[in-house]
């Protein structure tokens, strides 16, 4: 078996970001993580991987040289066999190319799971799994929350309103990891050393062979969140319920 | 020669997992008096139980500078049982790297290693630790075994142990008459009682009684003789060790003060603008990065290949009397919530007085460094 999974870095969600000047990029010095639903993605198919001998690993990344870090140091230190750059500039990519980018590679490597985070914190679009499996036209099980695989087909059973939804997908199959599916296991040192002598290609988007290469969402612009306003302090608890029920609306 | 790219990663991930796993229960570990078995093979799994050994024995190497920055990330917690009971192995087992044939090293090292067995070094004896010259324990050979009579004292770990590395007398008097032995599992003679202590709750302390305990012949480290040279190698690690935690927890309670002191009111103000506080503030700082400096300067010098048994020895007094200074000092700056367990710095105060002691105590390390400098 072979499973293709998703590296992609994020800003950190605890750093402060500035908006670049032209209004539609972040700048200055940001710290980046792995996307924490790609850890779920890694982890899943490294437990998928432990499970089945014989089982091929490879994780992708698209962007530049500090993507590759977070494909060897997210993916490959953690245990995923081999590694695939697409060089490309985050900034100037969207959803519906990166799925086809992916669609791309899925055709070179010939996966039978492609298994990405649910949606990258950044963006938070959570677009790119559905797209790919579209464009392949395999099926698709999205945030799993529990991945079994017997055979040619996986039992995936998903987190949907109220409750949850268990599915047989037919391999291949594209699955897009929640955060609930497991607790991603940390790189240790040693990892992290082998990962460098790991298999890593890198490849470019024109190596792709893609029919449409044009991206279909533009960012118009960016903004921060409005500051939080000053609080009230009411007299009584008959204040504060009025102002519950007539300005919050709360009861 | 600074951490490479690998080891900062490495060191995220540590901090990383410390926050996740470690950090929210080592209160509740030190109320219940023990943290899980099982954290020993998540660390092993982090990596960080194999930093410092050699990776001819499943290792991954790693500098002084190495041992120390990670020492910094176990020390967040503000935990010295955590770091005393998960890293009992760091002193336990590099006699064995260091003597053990290997055979010795393959059967033993691995799973103290991987997590799965628990390691502890037993050398103090109810009547002495520091004169490890003249310790009594004595072990007998008797054809295949070694007969072990004796008691130890405060053995870190010693009440969950899998694999013990005992100090015994098999010879005459003095340091050329100390041998170590492996002790592994339970066997008969050997009874273990746990001692209670002013800290380090969550790490087990106990009295290791043997008496006609039987260890296999070949359960002896290194040759007949040569134990207290195994346990030498032992020292400037364990207390370049020692010294990078009391600085870790200066600092951790030092923080801990200043978030205090910007919050806290008093009579209008808070007690971060009040000269007198400020000042202490200062002054703790200021200590601290001199225990910072001169540690990251001894940990380089071993790097390098030297053995600065003087200034190890003037470090750890220096760091430890810093974390005396800097703990006392943040109690009284928190005030009564100081006193109130289950914050990092009441902790810390309880379990500073040990690092003074335990692994030299200063006296011994303060006439050490006098003799080394050859006064």
């Amino acid at each position: 078996m072979k499973i293709l999974v998703s590296a992609k870095r994020v800003s950190d969600p605890n750093a402060k970001l500035a908006i670049a000047k032209d209004g539609k990029w972040i700048e200055g010095d940001v710290e980046y993580i792995l996307n924490p639903f790609c850890e779920n993605a890694i982890e899943c198919a490294l437990q998928i991987a432990e499970a089945n001998e014989g089982t091929e690993t490879v994780a992708i990344g698209i962007g530049d040289d500090e993507t590759a870090r977070f494909i060897r140091q997210g993916a490959l230190a953690r245990g995923i066999d081999r590694g695939i750059l697409v060089s490309a500039e985050e900034a100037s990519i969207d959803s519906d190319l990166i799925a086809r980018i992916y669609q791309g590679v899925v055709h070179r490597e010939k996966p039978d799971i492609v298994l990405l985070g649910k949606q990258a914190i950044d963006g938070d679009s959570n677009q790119v799994g559905q797209l790919l499996a579209e464009y392949l036209g395999w099926p698709q099980a999205t945030f799993a929350s529990k991945v079994e695989v017997s055979g040619n087909k996986a039992i995936v059973t998903r987190e949907v309103d109220g409750g949850l939804e268990t599915l047989e997908v037919s391999l291949p199959c594209v699955i897009t990891a929640d955060l609930r599916l497991n607790e991603p296991r940390f790189a240790s040192l040693a990892g992290i050393m082998k990962a460098k002598k790991k298999p890593f290609d890198e490849l470019e988007i024109d190596d792709l062979d893609l029919e449409d290469t044009d991206t279909k969402v533009q960012i118009v612009g960016l903004s921060t969140p409005s500051g939080r306003k000053a609080g009230v302090i009411v007299k009584d608890v008959t204040e504060l319920v009025q102002k519950l029920r007539s300005e919050a609306r709360a009861i | 020669m600074p951490l490479s790219q690998d080891e900062i990663a490495f060191l995220a991930n540590v901090r990383r997992w410390v926050e996740r796993d470690v950090a929210p229960n080592v209160t509740a570990w030190d109320e219940a008096g023990a943290f899980p078995r099982a954290l020993y093979m998540k660390a092993a799994d982090v990596g960080v139980l194999a930093v410092g050994f050699p990776e001819s024995v499943g290792g991954v190497g790693g500098s002084a500078r190495l041992r120390v920055a990670l020492q910094r990330e176990i020390c967040r917690p503000g935990s010295g049982g955590l770091l005393a009971g998960l890293f009992s192995h760091g002193i336990a087992a590099p006699p064995i790297v260091a003597l053990g044939s290997q055979e010795q090293q393959s059967r033993l090292l691995p799973g103290i290693l991987s997590g799965d067995k628990i390691a502890a070094l037993a050398v103090t004896e109810p009547s002495g630790g520091s004169d490890v010259a003249n310790l009594r324990t004595t072990a007998v050979r008797d054809g295949n075994i070694f007969r072990v009579n004796g008691q130890k004292a405060f053995i870190t770990s010693g009440m969950r142990a899998d694999v013990l590395t005992v100090a015994v007398r098999t010879g005459g008097p003095g340091a050329s008459g100390v041998s170590i032995l492996i002790v592994e599992g339970n066997p008969k003679g050997l009874t273990r009682a746990p001692m209670q202590k002013m800290g380090w709750w969550c790490s087990d302390t106990a009295i290791l009684t043997f008496e006609d305990v039987e260890v296999p012949a070949e359960n002896l480290i290194g040759e007949l003789g040569f134990g207290f040279l195994g346990l030498m190698q032992n020292f400037n690690g364990e207390r370049l060790g020692l010294a990078a935690a009391a600085w870790a927890f200066s600092e951790e309670c030092l923080a801990e003060a200043v978030d205090w002191a910007q919050a806290r009111e008093t009579f209008g103000k808070t007690l971060i603008s009040r000269q007198v506080v400020r000042h202490q503030l200062v002054e703790m700082k200021m200590r601290i990065e001199a225990v910072r400096a001169l540690l990251y300067e001894v940990a380089e010098r071993m790097d390098m290949g030297e053995e600065p048994v003087a200034d190890v020895c003037m470090l750890k007094n220096l760091a430890t009397e810093t974390l005396e200074f800097v703990a006392g000092k943040c109690v009284q700056i928190l005030g009564g919530s100081g006193y109130i367990r289950g914050g990092k710095t009441e902790r810390i105060f309880r379990e500073s007085k040990v690092l003074s002691i335990g692994g030299g105590a200063s006296e011994i390390l303060t006439d050490l460094a006098a003799r080394q400098l050859g006064w």
